[in-house]
């Protein structure tokens, strides 16, 4: 964009991106008005839907004619890969939103959004090891996928390290957001491995417009899916409640020290 | 080799765990927000 300066030369100007929803949102008690209702919202059918997946992937399914009734594993092991990812592509989103704009939410949403995400990693490793124990014959492979997905959880748990030091240490919070941003070098490398090496875990089978599981046996995975999703942004947002209640009350700890 | 067994054991060990971590996200909450009152 241009501004014209006194004497009417053009010059390149530079201004803030406005994202005026995001700006809202930064308001601590926009945010608690909005976050307290929607709780429930999320957790609840959340539960509802997660549950019901279960129920239908280990009942109202046909077995695999390969891997037998193991391949019920799917609709536990998908969304814990998809969330252990997803949740680090929240941390990175929330991270670039600190270092651009220094809303203090947005740190506190990526040190909230860290735990979950470093379970779901973990149940992501351990199903998915669960599951090749009877269908390749081993807990573990260094292949591809498993150690990319591994580094991934290694990953998780340096950065509550860190984001904790940071903490204690009165650090204004840039360290980490820039850690969760350099962090995103991973997700490629995750998502690609099946294609760059020859691994052990099977291709891509499940896309966003197709996939080669038959819809007999894929549907309950839209359940879990969601499910664990809405569960998933739940915990998290009551992780982000109880973060700010503590801030504030520190906050007010310190005023009345003053 | 009984495959349920490892099904089972996968379904038990995320639900717990997704439980565990909701139970104790929601008491840290409401204990933070009690004391922030």
């Amino acid at each position: 964009m241009t501004d014209e300066v006194g004497d009417g030369t053009a010059i390149f100007a530079y201004r803030a991106i406005d994202v005026p929803s995001l700006h809202a949102l930064a308001n601590p008690a926009r945010f608690l008005r909005l976050a307290r209702p929607l709780t429930p919202a999320l957790l609840w059918p959340g539960g509802v839907l997660a549950l019901f997946g279960c129920w239908a992937g280990l009942t109202q399914t046909p077995s695999d004619y390969l891997q037998g009734e193991t391949v019920r594993i799917l609709y536990i092991h998908v969304p814990t890969a998809w969330l252990g990812m997803g949740g680090w592509t929240g941390i990175a989103v929330s991270s670039i939103v600190y270092l651009v704009w220094r809303h203090p939410l947005a740190r506190i949403a990526a040190r909230s959004i860290a735990l979950p995400g470093a379970l779901f990693a973990f149940l992501c490793l351990a199903t998915g090891s669960i599951w090749g124990r009877p269908t390749w014959g081993t807990w573990w492979q260094w292949d591809g996928r498993l150690t990319s997905m591994l580094l991934l959880f290694f990953v998780y748990l340096a950065y509550m390290a860190l984001a904790r030091a940071d903490a204690e240490q009165g650090g204004d919070g840039r360290v980490p957001a820039i850690y969760g941003v350099a962090g995103t070098v991973l997700l490629p490398i995750i998502r690609y491995s099946v294609v760059w090496w020859n691994t052990l875990h099977q291709g891509q089978s499940i896309g966003l417009t197709s996939s080669t599981i038959a819809p007999s046996m894929l549907w309950p995975l839209w359940f879990t899916l969601s499910g664990f999703t809405f569960v998933f942004a739940g915990i998290v947002l009551m992780r982000m409640r109880g973060a700010l209640a503590r801030e504030k009350r520190e906050a007010r700890m310190r005023r009345m020290a003053a | 080799m009984n495959h349920w067994a490892f099904v089972a054991a996968a379904y038990v060990l995320t639900l717990a765990a997704t439980a565990g971590l909701l139970f104790a996200s929601w008491r840290t909450m409401r204990a933070a927000e009690r004391d922030g009152r």
